[in-house]
């Protein structure tokens, strides 16, 4: 373990200059996970790699920060009765089983097939899992504004989640709030433990956590999305535990990265209150599909590197990995601005509601 | 802001002063002490629990911090639905 520290904890000079763009990018990562529960984390890894920071120290230290925000952005929104701590917990115990494997396989890729062989398996994964997921997130909610009932604060529960919550096996169920009715955790465990595989493979574990609690367990996208804040609080705090005691956590990185996280995950919950659930399927299947064509851009780099296809020049090997270093950037700006600009108008109905009242009262 | 009118709340600038002052304090510690910390974390172990340590006391003073500084601009949870279910 020793050597791996000497290795790695060569931590990096801190500027004025390095601490404004980690707070910055701390900021708009955590007003979107504020808001769909995570999906910030992904750019802040290779933001700090960019700075120069070893990639194991720059997932430690990322890690650090998720968990102490995780806890402020689910605190925040249990004050709006959007947490199911039970289910949150539930699946986040599972999910640390799932990170623990996600991370062996990682290690055993990276051994066999060295760290374009790790690379290939992360970008395929982002690109497989945010096709299926994203695409499908992404025709849910198109569906839904096209029935008209983008409107609504109801939300149909898919066929699936009522099966999964129709399915009585004796001595596994349990009784969650978010879902108004018992369900097997048979079926918990799996999704916690794939939530958990992700959040180890591409840093992300609100990907699947999210969409599992909405589709497969029926639970209302704005509770999914607050209780998903529960699950990054758990498995964060494990693996920053585990990362920490190899020494590898940057902890002046992970807190100047908080500092601005604070500041945007309070806003990304303040956001919830303002708008309607099919939002939360916008902004996380936008961001979804977007990410995708930026890992998608990578592919062949890798392959090539791995010999699977000819080489190519790199020239295009550079401008690939720019152009989907900008795509992902992108990906989260995006998500940011639709959380702010619904917000904007959420708060400016209120405000001529409002208005209306306090006429209609004579107050005015 | 209209609802304002009608109902004035007492923000809680002073509740904010607190928590910034204590946050940046301990910013301050962090960056002037940045050396001897990360002599001490790095060290990995049972040093473990440092980092944990600090993630917990900075999320909670400076959580506080950014809460309330949210409400003294004026944005806050929208009135009408402050529960889910």
């Amino acid at each position: 373990m020793h050597d791996i520290i000497r290795e790695t904890a060569n931590f990096i000079a801190l500027n004025p200059g390095n601490i404004s763009y980690l707070f910055f990018v701390g900021f708009v990562g955590g007003l979107v996970s504020g808001f769909i529960g995570s999906g910030g984390a992904f750019v802040l890894t290779p933001a700090m790699m960019s700075l120069g920071v070893p990639g194991l120290v720059a997932v430690a230290s990322n890690m650090c920060h998720k968990f102490p925000k995780a806890l402020i952005g689910s605190i925040k929104r249990a004050k709006y009765g959007q947490v199911d701590l039970k289910l949150g917990i539930v699946l986040g115990i599972s999910g640390e089983a799932g990170v623990l494997y996600g991370a062996h396989i990682q290690e055993g890729i990276k051994k066999s097939f060295g760290n374009a062989g790790s690379d290939l398996y992360v970008s395929l994964s982002f690109v497989v899992i945010l096709a299926v997921v994203g695409g499908f997130i992404l025709l849910d909610a198109w569906k839904t504004y096209k029935s008209g009932n983008a409107q609504q604060e109801e939300e149909k529960v898919t066929k699936l989640a009522r099966w999964v919550q129709s399915v009585r096996i004796p001595g596994t169920m349990v009784y969650f709030k978010s879902l108004n009715t018992k369900i097997s955790i048979l079926f918990t465990i799996p999704l916690g433990f794939m939530t958990g595989m992700l959040a180890a493979t591409i840093a992300v574990g609100g990907f699947i956590g999210v969409p599992a609690m909405i589709y497969v367990l029926g639970a209302p996208s704005l509770m999914a999305s607050a209780s998903e804040l529960v699950i990054a609080f758990v498995m964060g705090l494990g693996g920053s535990f585990k990362y920490a005691m190899s020494g590898l956590v940057d902890i002046r990185l992970a807190m100047i990265i908080l500092a601005g996280s604070l500041f945007g995950i309070q806003l990304g919950a303040i956001g919830t209150t303002y708008v309607k659930p099919v939002i939360i399927k916008v902004v996380m299947g936008a961001i979804m599909v977007i990410v995708l064509f930026s890992r998608g851009l990578m592919v062949p780099v890798y392959m090539s590197q791995l010999g699977l296809i000819p080489a190519l020049s790199e020239t295009m090997a550079k401008n690939l990995t720019t152009v989907s270093s900008w795509i992902m950037t992108f990906a989260l700006l995006t998500g940011a601005a639709i959380v702010l600009r619904s917000m904007w108008q959420g708060r400016r109905a209120e405000q001529e509601i409002a208005g209306k009242k306090a006429f209609g009262h004579g107050q005015l | 802001m209209a609802q304002h009118s009608m109902n004035p709340k007492k923000k809680p600038i002073g509740k904010m002063m607190f928590f910034g002052v204590i946050s940046i304090a301990l910013y301050a510690i962090l960056l002037v002490k940045q050396g001897l910390i990360n002599e001490y974390v790095g060290q990995g172990g049972l040093y473990a629990v440092l980092p944990i340590m600090t993630a917990f006391i900075f999320s909670f003073f400076h959580g506080n911090f950014t809460g309330n500084f949210w409400t003294v601009l004026g944005i806050e949870a929208a009135k009408k639905k402050k529960e889910v279910k």
